[in-house]
């Protein structure tokens, strides 16, 4: 009956905590191994202008919906600038705003971006545009245009690719030769189209966006098309008439707007420099989790301020650590001395580094047992016995601290951060089993006290497990069912079958 | 390895992490501990129930007690201090007799001598918790020393042997003699070195023993041969460890008699987590028997019905050779000689 309640509460914790793991692991990417990196782009926008006399507003666009990445970061850099940023037609704009300035003046807009598969950001559905305004003999020829297009096409997609296929032909029809007459650059070829697909009554706009890559000091921002099919926005080569978008392709702004304006001043130059980093897949996930809004990481760890969860990093580890222990005591069956203390000595260890630890722990025992039988022939009372061992115990610490040091071990000093009271109940119990059972007893029990501690220390120094448990913690729950479900074990302990050997002979 | 613990099972071997989990914990309620981990109230509780005990002299429960020890012992010889939560016989000095030339000096049950102020801080140890499981303050007991009675002279070195039996729902299930051995320090704990014999349960005769896991066959001092001693008074001994179960409310129960020359058997103390070794001096597993208990268990029996089912159900046939030493053992002593 028990055995039942048993088994469903820890297939109950099992199944929460390893549900909770897959989902931040596979949808909230968190990582499983530490230092797992991922690509992010810092890209920084500089503008230079000539001051005027008076007051000064500038404006530059900036990335509002970039499908397929997501915004880690961005600020402005700009001394005595006043910035703000709005949401305009085209998407968002970066202003600066000053009274007064003079020279050449310098700003720097600056963003970190990381791939994000998932950052599909859907943009409105447009209205279907008026038809553009066009003066003769243009409109005739946008007229033709259309006509001899649609003709030849099925859609607004198919109508796309056809018109840009004509638009880019080395021979070109005389009414498309007419229409690109002016447009000597891509920005006003892509512009062009753009009114030629108005006039078919297709919504349509110019993107422009960096082709992201390692280092690029001057990136140029390249225009691309982009129309709406009636479900969903496409986008199209401007030079080849194919649905495509170049590979890592962030767009920075849409619309037919100069990517930068300046009042009150002059010159005004923009520059692109793009900078691969590589990020923390950590980090990554998190800005994830937060964008998503997502309650498992809001109250996770990674709130905490750092130094408290430095301090959790190491506690959670405790779990692992006893589990160790449980295993050796209950399926294994080492003696040890204290519940908890191997795993308390396993977590000194972390500082002192597993051979010094050892030594450094043996030599403090092996030192307080022969004080403490030395004052067991003053036949103090029990407390105060303690105590005073506990006193030995921190002057031992000291002194091999002090020794140490004097030698050049710096690793001495470690021994510092051996818990004494520990330290001291260990002394004082193995004295104890030492006079009443035997040297062997007390050795026995000492040795496996530092096999459980050793072994503990091994799995709790795991860095993977403790970034594992560090950023899963509701695996701490799988932990708890594996105990539990140990709680329960009836079998024979291996030491057991040794102990109990000459019963299977028969 | 599989391969052993398959066979352990097929022998109905008891392990400790099942003993713990199905019968400890499910048998032996928390609260009724002190009953049995107090020895005071254990010798109290035995008293009401009408069984015999060794009798108490006096008990120390405070520091400023402990000079009291001259006026408890009087002018008895011999004596036995213990600690009231004490463990595995942790903290026991058993005192034998005196010094002639000074009466403040005692004789210990290993023939070495402990003056009256090394008895003090002894006793002081003891109060201050220096034996009790939990580091608590405790109680030192003061209490009759068993004269043993000459039938295991030869089997034991110095010390008290006594008779742990096992009780599982009121029936006794399995026994064993423990015999203390130089190693053992005079004490009849198996953890210590001493010899454990199993013994069967119907006539009470002893089997072959256990000495750290090993069967052996004779008393590693004495040389002795363990198998073939008859207990006395074996009825009486079933019965009353059946009784235990009465007193204490404990399903898994060890219950330790001591036979004295001139008092018979005495409880001397019970226990609420029995060791396991009693089944290799018993060359059998617990577990069988436990079934058996299991299937045929009468809630309503008295102690001396469930002792009698005891020595009908639980009877082992003496093994048939008890020595098997090697012929070049033989050989070699033969040579010496």
């Amino acid at each position: 009956m028990t055995m039942r309640y048993v088994y469903i509460l820890a297939s109950v914790l099992a199944a929460i905590g390893v549900t909770i793991f897959v989902y931040k692991w596979q949808a909230l990417g968190f990582p499983l191994t530490a230092g797992q990196q991922k690509p992010a782009w810092t890209i920084e926008t500089s503008l230079r202008f000539d001051a005027g006399p008076g007051s000064i507003k500038v404006n530059l666009q900036i990335p509002a919906l970039t499908p397929g990445f997501g915004t880690l970061d961005q600020y402005s850099l700009s001394r005595n600038y006043g910035f703000s940023v709005n949401y305009g037609g085209g998407g968002r704009e970066a202003q600066w705003t000053v009274r007064r300035a003079s020279g050449p003046q310098t700003l720097y807009y600056r963003i970190v971006v990381y791939e994000d598969p998932d950052a599909d950001l859907s943009d409105t559905t447009p209205p279907f545009p008026l038809p553009p305004v066009i003066d003769e003999p243009l409109k005739t020829a946008v007229e033709v245009i259309v006509d001899d297009v649609r003709a030849q096409s099925a859609d607004p997609a198919s109508f796309t690719s056809t018109l840009l296929r004509q638009a880019n032909d080395s021979s070109p029809e005389p009414s498309v030769e007419l229409l690109l007459a002016d447009a000597d650059t891509p920005v006003k070829f892509v512009d062009t189209m753009t009114t030629v697909l108005a006039a078919a009554r297709i919504p349509a706009r110019m993107i422009r966006g960096l082709e992201l890559q390692d280092q690029t000091r001057r990136a140029e921002l390249i225009p691309w098309l982009e129309i709406h099919d009636g479900v969903r926005w496409r986008y199209f080569d401007p030079q080849t008439g194919e649905e495509s978008l170049p590979e890592r392709f962030l767009i920075w702004f849409r619309g037919n707007d100069p990517l930068a304006r300046v009042e009150g001043g002059s010159n005004i130059v923009v520059n692109f420099a793009v900078q691969q980093s590589l990020l923390d897949s950590m980090t990554i996930a998190e800005q994830r989790a937060a964008a998503r809004q997502s309650m498992l990481v809001e109250f996770s760890l990674f709130g905490l301020p750092i130094q408290t969860q430095a301090v959790y990093s190491v506690l959670l580890m405790i779990p692992i650590g006893a589990l160790i222990m449980v295993l050796m005591r209950n399926v294994v069956g080492i003696d040890a001395f204290g519940t908890f203390m191997p795993v308390l000595i396993a977590l000194s260890f972390r500082e002192t580094r597993l051979l010094w630890g050892v030594i450094l722990f043996t030599l403090l025992v092996a030192l307080g047992l022969s004080i403490r039988f030395l004052l067991e022939r003053l036949r103090l009372l029990l407390v105060p016995r303690l105590t005073a061992v506990l006193i030995v115990v921190v002057i031992l610490m000291l002194l091999i601290s002090v020794v140490a040091h004097k030698l050049g071990l710096e690793t001495g000093l470690s021994v510092a951060l051996f818990p004494m009271v520990i330290i001291a109940m260990t002394i004082e119990r193995m004295s104890v089993v030492w006079e009443e059972r035997g040297a062997a007893d007390a050795i026995r029990g000492g040795t496996g006290s530092m096999i459980i501690a050793v072994l503990a220390y091994l799995a709790m120094g795991m860095d993977w497990l403790e970034h594992i448990v560090f950023t899963f913690p509701e695996l701490l729950l799988v932990v708890l069912a594996a105990v539990m479900l140990i709680g329960r074990y009836t079998g024979y302990r291996l030491t057991e079958l040794r102990r109990f050997k000459v019963l299977a002979a028969e | 390895m599989i391969g052993i613990a398959r066979k352990l099972r097929a022998a109905g071997v008891l392990g400790l992490n099942e003993r713990n989990a199905e019968y400890i914990a499910r048998l032996n309620p928390r609260r009724l501990y002190p009953r049995v981990d107090d020895k005071t109230m254990t010798k109290r509780l035995a008293l009401e129930a009408g069984m015999a005990v060794p009798e108490l002299y006096g008990t120390i429960s405070h520091q400023a007690d402990v000079r009291r020890i001259g006026e408890i012992v009087g002018e008895r010889d011999s004596f036995v201090i213990k600690p009231a939560h004490g463990s595995g016989g942790d903290g026991i000095v058993v005192i034998t007799g005196r010094s002639r030339r000074k009466r403040d000096c005692y004789r210990q049950a290993s023939g070495l001598l402990i003056t009256e102020s090394e008895l003090r801080h002894h006793i002081s140890n003891i109060v201050g918790g220096q034996y009790s499981l939990s580091g608590n303050p405790d109680t030192a007991l003061v209490e009759y020393c068993v004269q043993f009675d000459p039938l295991f002279a030869d089997v034991s070195y110095q010390g008290v042997p006594d008779i742990r039996v096992i009780v599982y729902r009121g029936y006794p299930l399995m026994a064993m003699v423990r015999l203390p051995t130089r190693n053992s320090g005079g004490k009849a704990n198996l953890h210590q070195g001493a010899v454990g014999a199993g013994v069967d349960l119907r006539t009470g005769t002893t089997l072959t023993g256990v000495l750290h896991n090993d069967v052996v066959d004779e008393h590693p001092d004495t040389g002795a041969l363990f198998a073939g001693l008859r207990i006395p008074h074996w009825g009486f001994i079933l019965e009353s460890a059946a009784r235990g179960y009465e007193v204490t409310g404990l399903g898994y129960l060890g219950v330790d008699i001591v036979i004295d020359r001139y008092l018979g058997p005495l409880i001397l103390e019970m226990n609420a987590r029995p060791g396991l070794s009693i089944q290799i001096a018993n060359g059998g597993g617990l577990a069988h028997r436990i079934r058996r208990i299991d299937a045929i268990r009468d809630a309503g029996a008295t102690p001396p019905e469930r002792a009698e089912v005891a020595r009908v159900e639980f009877t082992v046939e003496l093994p048939a050779a008890p020595t098997e030493l090697e012929p070049a053992d033989y050989w070699v002593a033969d040579d010496r000689r």
